[in-house]
């Protein structure tokens, strides 16, 4: 009886592997001779280039120091190191012996050409929602790049997980394959930054929270998360800067970096600033539209002016005589940047009351630029925040503390001072 | 690793490790030496420079951030040394023993671009980061008032001229 029970097991098991088997499996797509960059339409390539960099394709497919997009970039994730691969025309090593057919599947399904899931480390949840023609450009344009041989590193991610395979049951439960439909209730403008939001630009693959086995999850959408050792803010409506993201606010942010209330982009957002920038204006509206509405800036108007007003008044506070310790490492190390007038912002001057950094639940961001500054290549182009790396945990976290209880009517950040030390330990993140 | 960028309108590449402080470059590898150490630790001021136009302590400030910025020194500010914040100073005679002095210039320059009629307010929020151990505090007040007074009567003059 026992013998039969465990035969019955077995054959349920193999049926179900072979199964799996049968459902994971995907052809391998023959290999094609590279075409030559001739066979491309130069406005093709064109077009592609603006995609690629809206996608910040380059980001992550070039390793610091490395040519472009010839891969080999860490990715950390909870489940090991994932590197970048070569996305240049290499026949060998990188995506040369591809056919438009096998790059199309990678995009909107993430399978690589000889038939392997690929990691959804790239982000083809995203990319799925890509147009054919979209995806059409930006073949013509890495078809057309230098061909840079470099073979593929040796992902850092443990047995089981590394198995391939497997990549199918998680799509089965987390991947809902399909082009962009837009929302018929919205206007054009709204679809377009839709498209670009959730598709291209994959704003959620940092700012939406994922689980445990790394998928997003979708009722949290927008709903910030941790990165790279930097928070992704929240861009919905649980955003907590004092004056809400309008579209005002988002367009300067996305076209230059500079925002006038909310700060500068940098970290892992600056290169996102520096892709979005090769985008039309039309296109930098959209996302402006779109982002706006995930906001629910039209429930929340008229809270700008006074979070404002309130901003400048405590824009003094801590300088003038004073033997508030804090207060003096702030006025000494902060003050002589950050402090407005009466009037109004300066957006040169990042007011600290009304900063992102300063109203986040999570101190990371603050502590990062405190720590590291900002380079000339970030936040406002041309100018530098310096490093007070010097500075102790001690003396970061108290400024830090101090900014929280003068500038903000939030609840003290706790454990400051081992966040402090801890931040530090991790370094600036990726580059 | 090299680092380029532009002081006082001449284009120079330094070679040093891109975690060094931008003060060391300007003044052992350009050989600038107006620009002070005081602290370290980006506490005093005297080591202000601008960058891109602001000011800027370039003693906590990496070589890797300035790649391709524009930096003013204190030897740059004014090709004949007669902008009004120095005319201001040598009129009222501000320094002492002067150590802090072009790190001063240099913060007070730059703030009078966003506040180009400070009040008291203004200087002791912007100035607080600019130490004095002369205590050459109350010249410096004086004259931060009389270089912007000059600098709005230059503009106020140079807007009748084009009318």
């Amino acid at each position: 009886m026992l013998k039969r029970i465990l035969i019955g097991i077995a054959a349920v098991l193999a049926v179900g592997l072979v199964g799996f088997g049968i459902f994971a499996w995907r052809s391998a797509i023959a290999p094609i001779q590279p075409p030559p960059a001739s066979a491309f339409a130069p406005e093709l390539v064109a077009r592609g280039e603006i995609l690629a960099s809206a996608g910040y394709c380059a980001t992550c497919h070039t390793a610091k120091g490395g040519q472009a997009y010839a891969g080999g970039y860490p990715m950390e994730t909870p489940f090991g190191t994932i590197y970048s691969t070569n996305i240049t025309p290499d026949p060998e090593t990188g995506i040369g012996a591809w056919p438009e057919a096998a790059f199309r599947r990678a995009m909107h399904e993430g399978v690589a050409r000889d038939g392997s899931h690929l990691f959804p480390a790239f982000p083809f949840d995203h990319f799925t929602k890509l147009s054919d023609a979209d995806i059409s450009a930006l073949y013509a344009f890495f078809m057309t790049r230098k061909p840079v041989v470099a073979p593929a590193r040796d992902n850092g991610v443990p047995f089981p997980l590394n198995i391939r395979a497997l990549q199918a049951g998680w799509k089965l439960l987390f991947f809902k394959p399909g082009r962009f439909q837009p929302q018929a209730a919205k206007s054009a403008e709204w679809n377009r930054g839709a498209y670009l939001a959730e598709g291209l630009s994959h704003c959620g693959a940092c700012h939406t929270p994922r689980n445990m086995l790394g998928a997003e999850r979708r009722p949290l959408v927008y709903a910030g998360a941790l990165i790279d050792n930097w928070v992704a803010p929240p861009l919905n409506a649980g955003n907590p800067s004092p004056v809400p993201w309008d579209r005002d606010e988002l367009i300067a942010y996305l076209q230059s970096g500079v925002s006038h209330y909310h700060g500068t982009a940098v970290g892992p957002m600056a290169p996102v600033v520096r892709g979005l920038q090769r985008l039309p204006g039309s296109d930098i509206n959209a996302l402006a539209v779109y982002f706006s509405d995930r906001d629910g800036i039209e429930q929340r108007q008229g809270i700008a002016a006074p979070a404002v007003q309130q901003a400048l008044a405590t824009s003094s506070v801590g300088s003038g005589l004073t033997y508030d310790p804090a207060a003096r490492l702030y006025t000494a190390a902060c003050a002589s940047c950050h402090y407005n007038g009466a009037d109004a912002v300066n957006p040169l001057r990042p007011e600290l009351a009304l900063n992102s950094a300063v109203s986040l639940g999570d101190p990371t961001n603050l502590i990062q630029v405190i720590l590291h500054g900002v380079g000339a290549d970030d936040g406002v182009p041309g100018v530098v925040m310096p490093a007070f790396s010097r500075f102790s945990d001690a003396d970061i976290a108290r400024i830090a503390a101090y900014l929280r209880a003068t500038r903000t009517r939030k609840g003290p950040w706790l454990d400051l001072e081992r966040k402090v030390a801890q931040v530090r330990a991790h370094g600036p993140g990726q580059e | 690793m090299t680092t380029r960028f532009t002081i006082n309108g001449r284009a120079v590449s330094v070679d040093a490790d891109e975690d060094s402080a931008l003060l060391w470059a300007i003044r052992d590898d350009i050989g600038l030496t107006g620009t002070k150490f005081g602290c370290g630790i980006g506490m005093c001021g005297a080591c202000t420079v601008h960058v891109g136009g602001r000011a800027t302590r370039s003693c906590i400030t990496p070589l890797a951030a300035v790649e391709g910025a524009d930096i003013t020194t204190i030897e740059g500010l004014d090709p004949a040394g007669a902008h009004p914040v120095q005319k201001a100073w040598r009129a009222l005679q501000v320094p002492q023993c002067g150590y802090c002095q072009p790190g001063q210039i240099m913060q007070v320059a730059a703030m009078l671009k966003d506040f180009p009629a400070p009040t008291d307010a203004d200087i002791d929020a912007v100035m607080a980061g600019s130490l004095c151990r002369c205590m050459t505090y109350v010249r410096i007040r004086a004259a931060i008032k009389e270089a912007a007074a000059a600098m709005t009567k230059g503009t106020a003059k140079a807007k009748g001229a084009a009318a």
